[in-house]
């Protein structure tokens, strides 16, 4: 009995693996390879120059790691990003979470028009929204013609070392704002009804239920929607590069910009690992996130 | 008591949807309207809000002046290629991952999982290098080849297809059918909704995707849609906020059309993405 079935086990992987072949050789080469070359080009001299021979490099160990880490430009960068993510990710899930509720409250008229609008942004490419924020942002634009009628005069909001930043944390939030707002409805809908009418019939009151019931319930979702989103956010890097340069005084500057400037220079090993340096930043983020919410539970 | 509390909450809920509704939204309108504002106009001051003297100018200044027709060519022919490599190559894989038992079938699953959560940031530069060590830079390419597959497509196809009952692909099996014959009669037409959703996803991505066509594209005859913004909007239009806002016009406005007829898929993805 065992003879046959090896052969037919052989011949299945032999299928699977026709099945899995142009997979398997793209994924290699556009992402296994340059994963893996990354972390080698990080730990040489790599160049832009280097780029038709690029095992000619020269082997210099952590130096590209201690130079990423020593650079005040970087350290910058990281404040930047830090500054983006905790004021960012609040703000998102909280509005996220808000519309989730209200759409979920048990309204029925206009709630797929709702759901559209709150979601059209998270559709829509950077670059073009990015021209539409830098347009409503200038110094003319459409913000400070709004705060003029109440009376108050708007900064040059994307040319203020003070207020670029929180400029683009506010596109950053309307872009992405629809996307938690989708995992939080699928997550509140999976909740069974009678859970929250037994806590209501025991008299928990509306902040109560809300309190006591749906939001633990709710808790894997919004981890996950959360990490999703400081993903996300710990990457940022389009909305600036488009609306500010990365500017002004490189108060918008952040990681992700650093890895691409210094990319640009054709610092390509510097790049790398700027990049790894990135990923373990963003993966620890990922746990840690992931730690807290499981402790709380 | 709860009652009544009940039923005041609603008028306000609704009150504060709307009022978001309309902030929310307010980018969109404001985009449109400037798209057809004269230059002197769009900084007007005191602004307007309707288009005193409407003009299609913005416009026709992408079709006749700025190889709008290249860009729109560009940016469709990369994501419907994109979309296509997608469909068959996940699903392929997919297929093979959820009902197929092989050697180094482990390792696979788990290398795509893995490679999931690998941030687009590290594999920019290596990618550079290797794509211009093939010499391919500036061609389609270029902007197709490196995204022809993506895990979590694999991943969305596989967790799909392993709700496909096994009895049915053994009956086939059975009656001798090969396994492409399985696969492309039986197992691909009872997947519609989940390659709908990976092709709607990866459509938009391609659509969107920005920061690779741009260093991967260096002539304008390769451009991509938000390439070419982006390019304008940082060089010689700068300022000029008419042609701009008429390219964002022109980027958003087939993407949210696809999205309002397809809303279900969008969503889905974003679902089964996010919570499987």
């Amino acid at each position: 009995m065992s003879k046959p079935n090896s052969e037919r086990r052989r011949r299945q992987t032999l299928i699977a693996w026709t099945f899995a072949a142009p997979f398997v050789v793209i994924f290699a080469v556009f992402m296994i390879l340059p994963i893996a070359s990354s972390i080698g080009f990080s730990f040489t001299d790599m160049t832009a120059r280097d780029i038709q021979t690029p095992f000619s490099v020269d082997f210099v160990g952590l130096q590209q790691y201690a130079d990423v880490l020593t650079d005040p430009e970087f350290q910058n960068a990281a404040v930047v990003t830090a500054l983006f993510v905790v004021v960012g990710i609040p703000v998102t899930v909280a509005l996220g979470l808000g519309l989730a509720l209200a759409l979920n409250s048990g309204i029925r008229r206009f709630r797929p028009i709702y759901r559209v609008a709150f979601y059209a942004p998270v559709v829509t490419s950077v670059v073009a929204v990015s021209v539409i924020w830098r347009y409503i942002l200038a110094r003319d634009g459409l913000l400070n013609m709004l705060l003029g009628t109440v009376g108050i005069e708007g900064p040059d909001w994307l040319n203020s070392t003070t207020w670029a930043l929180p400029s683009l944390i506010l596109m950053a939030v309307w872009r992405n704002t629809g996307t938690l707002m989708v995992i939080f409805l699928a997550g509140l809908q999976a909740i069974p009804p009678d859970i929250r009418e037994a806590a209501a019939m025991d008299g928990a009151g509306r902040w109560r239920r809300l309190r006591s019931v749906t939001l633990p319930l709710l808790r894997p979702t919004m981890l996950l929607g959360g990490v999703l989103i400081s993903v996300g956010y710990l990457q940022f890097f389009e909305e600036a590069f488009v609306m500010t340069q990365g500017g002004p005084l490189d108060s918008t500057l952040s990681m992700t910009y650093y890895t691409f400037n210094t990319f640009g220079f054709g610092d390509f090993a510097k790049a790398s690992a700027a990049s790894y340096i990135m990923f373990v930043v963003i993966a620890a983020v990922s746990v840690l996130q992931f730690r807290l919410l499981r402790r709380s539970t | 008591m709860t009652q009544p509390k009940l039923l005041s909450a609603r008028p306000f809920t609704y009150v504060v949807l709307t009022a978001g509704l309309v902030a929310w939204l307010a980018p969109f309108a404001w985009m449109v309207l400037g798209s057809f504002k004269t230059q002197d106009e769009i900084f007007a001051d005191p602004p307007t809000w309707w288009p005193q003297s409407p003009t299609s100018g913005n416009f026709t200044r992408w079709l006749t002046e700025l190889n709008f027709g290249t860009f729109f060519t560009n940016s469709l022919v990369v994501a419907v290629i994109t979309v296509l490599g997608n469909l068959l190559f996940c699903s392929m894989v997919g297929y093979a991952l959820a009902k197929m038992d092989f050697a180094g079938k482990r390792i696979l699953l788990g290398v795509v999982l893995v490679t999931i959560m690998v941030p687009g940031v590290v594999t920019f530069v290596p990618l550079f290098v290797i794509v211009a060590k093939m010499g391919i830079l500036d061609t389609y390419g270029a902007l197709v080849l490196p995204f022809l597959t993506q895990p979590v497509g694999v991943f969305l196809m596989r967790q799909f297809m392993l709700d496909i009952p096994d009895s049915l692909l053994e009956a086939a099996r059975i009656d001798g059918a090969s396994e492409l014959r399985i696969f492309t009669r039986i197992v691909l037409p009872l997947c519609g909704p989940a390659l709908a959703t990976l092709g709607i996803l990866t459509f938009l991505g391609s659509w969107n995707n920005f920061l690779w066509p741009l260093v991967a594209s260096q002539s304008e005859s390769m451009y991509t849609l938000p390439v070419a913004l982006s390019l304008y909007s940082t060089g010689q239009y700068a300022t000029d906020y008419g042609t701009l806002l008429a390219g964002a016009v022109l980027i958003i406005t087939p993407i949210l059309a696809l999205f309002v007829l397809l809303q279900r898929y969008f969503v889905q993805g974003i679902a089964t993405v996010g919570l499987k």
